[in-house]
């Protein structure tokens, strides 16, 4: 079953503030961008304003990802209990560990439940759940 | 790529800092007075009410007057606002309060705290408490809690989760653990055990929820995936009440009417590249570095070791919670925490590590691990349901998978 | 039915929203939706609670009951807002502190006494005024 929302109940919106909107400016183009501080070649999520690693403060650049990544670990909602009332269960939260070595949280757009594995290849996608609101996602890819 | 795992893994479980010159909380700090409210699905009650009823249970518990109490502590979640209930329990001119952070990870850090005040001399006799209303009231463990959360507190990495429908702690949990279980090959069918225990343990504590509801391991297999891997019976309880400690120094301590139960430990540690329960750009996502950290920590300063411990009260939010830390602690092997709990023996009364032994979060009640620390303090009174025998140390931890704290007890 | 008009009317805070919280204060303004002011009075030594609370912070009991009050006090403090810090109060308006014959005081508002005309010490007596059909506020006007 791919991922399916119930209408009329709105999708949260992410939290845009100025570290993240670069991020959530580029997934309106449909492009996926992370952040990496340029002087220790270190990529960072969440974005913030200062590399934890050096401490520069403008050695911050945002650099265009493959897209690519594999399924590191993953969550079936399974139950009304723990589930967001705007989504068809089940549905899938998937940890995705991109090949730039981060770790995002999304869901996975066109798979079953049972058939997502630890080690799925697996690439950006995008939706739209509702007017205004662009989400990046993930789906099947060929390894 | 090479960098990142660098940066990642620098200091990760590497960073145990020097032991402080001088510790005046160990040994020279006591919990002198424990007090809780019933526990229910359904108080018909408010936190503050809640709150009042612990606090003064509590308090004359150590054989003090209210106005004998002079410092207070709460946690930032609780939703009673402080001088709300100042105004309540009519103390005039408390002169210490303080508040802590990270929910049930700040559990054991109030005592540490309430210890920190009165070894300091900033305050006599500190009451450490919380409140909730969580099976009736504000369910910020559900998915509409979180949502309603998030309207009035959006923090830098929630917009990552929340658009995915990927709320409440509970699942957050789910992914670390999933991946703990993919790394240790560890299989669904042979857990179950630790829920088991602690149901029945639950049998002999009339204040339990699940008092009267004893649960066989094939209920518990039966039991609906709630957020796979989780099943509804790896879940704590949902609970309605309040539960408080008063802590004064160990001179004070001897002469109030119960036997002393002195701090010989305290810690909170909180590791980099940590959220609350989401920490997935940690170098490792199965594991809880801020547990071992704070294991470590508690060691050191008290002189014991595992094997030393009599009695173990671990914050279990959902089963694997709790087991996770029994390997953080160093109780057993990493990926040996599900062996450790087959069958229960281990863990009953009379085994090796008796382990949350009111029925701990899944069985007792949720109080946000507070409830824990009243139960340590029982089992080194002598006056527990599930009375270990001459229990003399007991370690207690608090929340897991965030910035977190913990202590070592004793006669 | 409700008009988009009606949805972006100003609303003034409804204090019974606060009722989970605080529990205690439901009995208050149901007395006060019923036009009756009331307070709760600590059952063992007596003492008033202002605002209402689960335990009394003289005696520490949880025992309380409501008693009606005669709504009759002299202002003891006020002030006015030149300007309206929120849409559902028009400036100029003044708030004042009453203390009651009874000894608590509250917060409330005048009734037909004009900012330029408070003063310290002036008798007032309670009136009520609905809000909705289940929200009703308290105000003070001159006592007859
Ligand atoms: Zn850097
Ligand atoms: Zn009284």
């Amino acid at each position: 079953m791919p991922l399916e929302y119930i209408p009329g109940i709105p999708i949260l919106r992410p939290y845009v503030d100025p570290d993240n909107q670069p991020f959530w400016d580029a997934v309106d183009r449909h492009e996926f961008v992370l952040q990496r501080c340029s002087d220790c070649d270190v990529y960072f999520q969440p974005p913030r304003p200062m590399c934890p690693h050096c401490l520069s403060m403008d050695s911050l650049e945002w650099v265009p990802s493959s897209g690519r990544g594999e399924v590191y670990s993953f969550v079936v909602f399974a139950a009304d209990r723990m589930a967001y009332p705007g989504m068809k269960i089940p549905y899938v939260v998937v940890l995705v560990e991109m090949e730039e070595g981060v770790r995002l949280t999304a869901n996975i757009v066109d798979a079953e439940p049972d058939e997502v594995y630890i080690g799925m290849p697996v690439e950006v996608t995008y939706n739209s759940p509702m007017e205004g609101l662009t989400l990046y996602q993930f789906k099947k890819r060929a390894s | 790529m090479q960098m990142l795992e660098e940066y990642r893994t620098k200091s990760y479980r590497q960073h145990l800092r020097p032991p402080v010159e001088e510790n005046l909380i160990r040994d020279k700090t006591a919990i002198v007075g424990i007090g809780q409210t019933e526990y229910s699905r359904d108080s018909g009650r408010d936190e503050l009410d809640l709150a009042c009823e612990a606090i003064k249970k509590a308090v004359a518990d150590a054989g003090l007057k209210m106005s004998d109490i002079d410092g207070l502590e709460a946690l930032t979640l609780d939703r009673v606002s402080m001088p709300t209930l100042i105004g309540s329990l009519g103390i005039e001119n408390l002169r210490f309060t303080s508040e802590v952070s990270f929910g049930g990870g700040g559990a054991c850090a109030l005592v540490m705290h309430a210890a920190a005040a009165v070894a300091s001399g900033a305050a006599d006799y500190v009451v450490c408490y919380r409140a909730l209303n969580e099976a009736s009231g504000h369910r910020y463990g559900r998915g509409d809690g979180y949502a309603e959360y998030l309207k009035a507190a959006p923090t830098l990495h929630y917009g990552y989760y929340f658009p995915y429908g990927f709320l409440t702690p509970l699942s957050w949990a789910a992914m670390y653990t999933k991946r703990w279980m993919h790394e240790y090959g560890i299989k669904l069918e042979d857990t179950g055990w630790y829920s088991v225990v602690l149901r029945e343990y639950a049998q002999n504590n009339p204040e339990a929820i699940f008092y009267g509801k004893p649960l066989t391991i094939e209920e518990f297999h039966e039991s609906p995936m709630i957020s796979a891997p989780l099943r509804l019976f790896d879940c704590c309880v949902d609970t309605d009440g309040a539960a408080a400690v008063v802590v004064t120094t160990a001179d004070r301590a001897k002469d109030m009417p119960h036997t002393p139960v002195y701090i010989a430990a305290a810690a909170q540690s909180s590791p980099i590249e940590t959220e609350i329960q989401t920490s997935y750009n940690r170098p490792v996502v199965a594991g809880l570095p801020e547990t071992w950290y704070v294991g470590q920590e508690l060691y050191r300063q008290s002189g014991l070791g595992p094997a030393d411990i009599d009695v173990a009260q671990l914050y279990d939010p959902f089963s694997y919670g709790a087991m996770i830390q029994l390997e953080e602690l160093g109780f057993c092997g990493p990926g040996e925490c599900v062996d450790f709990c087959q069958g229960g023996d281990r863990i009953r009364v009379d085994g090796e590590l008796p382990l949350n032994t009111s029925g701990g979060l899944l069985s007792e009640a949720y109080i946000h691990g507070v409830n824990l620390i009243t139960e340590a303090v029982r089992q080194l009174r002598g006056t527990a349901h599930n009375q270990v025998t001459d229990a003399e140390t007991a370690i207690v931890t608090a929340g897991p998978g965030l910035p977190t704290s913990g202590l070592i007890l004793r006669k | 039915m409700t008009t988009q008009a009606d949805s972006e009317a100003p609303v003034i805070p409804h204090p019974a929203l606060w009722a989970v919280l605080y529990r205690s204060s439901t009995p208050f303004w149901e007395a006060v939706g019923r036009h009756e002011l009331t307070l709760q009075r600590c059952s063992d030594c007596k003492t008033w609670r202002m605002p209402p609370r689960p335990m009394c912070p003289r005696c520490q009991s949880a025992e309380s009951e409501w008693v009606p009050v005669s709504g009759r006090g002299t202002i003891h403090s006020w002030v006015t807002y030149p300007e309206s810090p929120h849409p559902a109060f028009e400036a100029p308006y003044a708030v004042i502190l009453v203390e009651l014959d009874e000894g608590p005081r509250l917060v409330s508002n005048p009734v037909g006494i004009a900012p330029d005309e408070l003063e310290i010490g002036m008798p007032v007596e309670v009136v009520f005024e609905d809000v909705s059909d289940d929200f009703a506020l308290y105000k003070f006007q001159r006592a007859g």
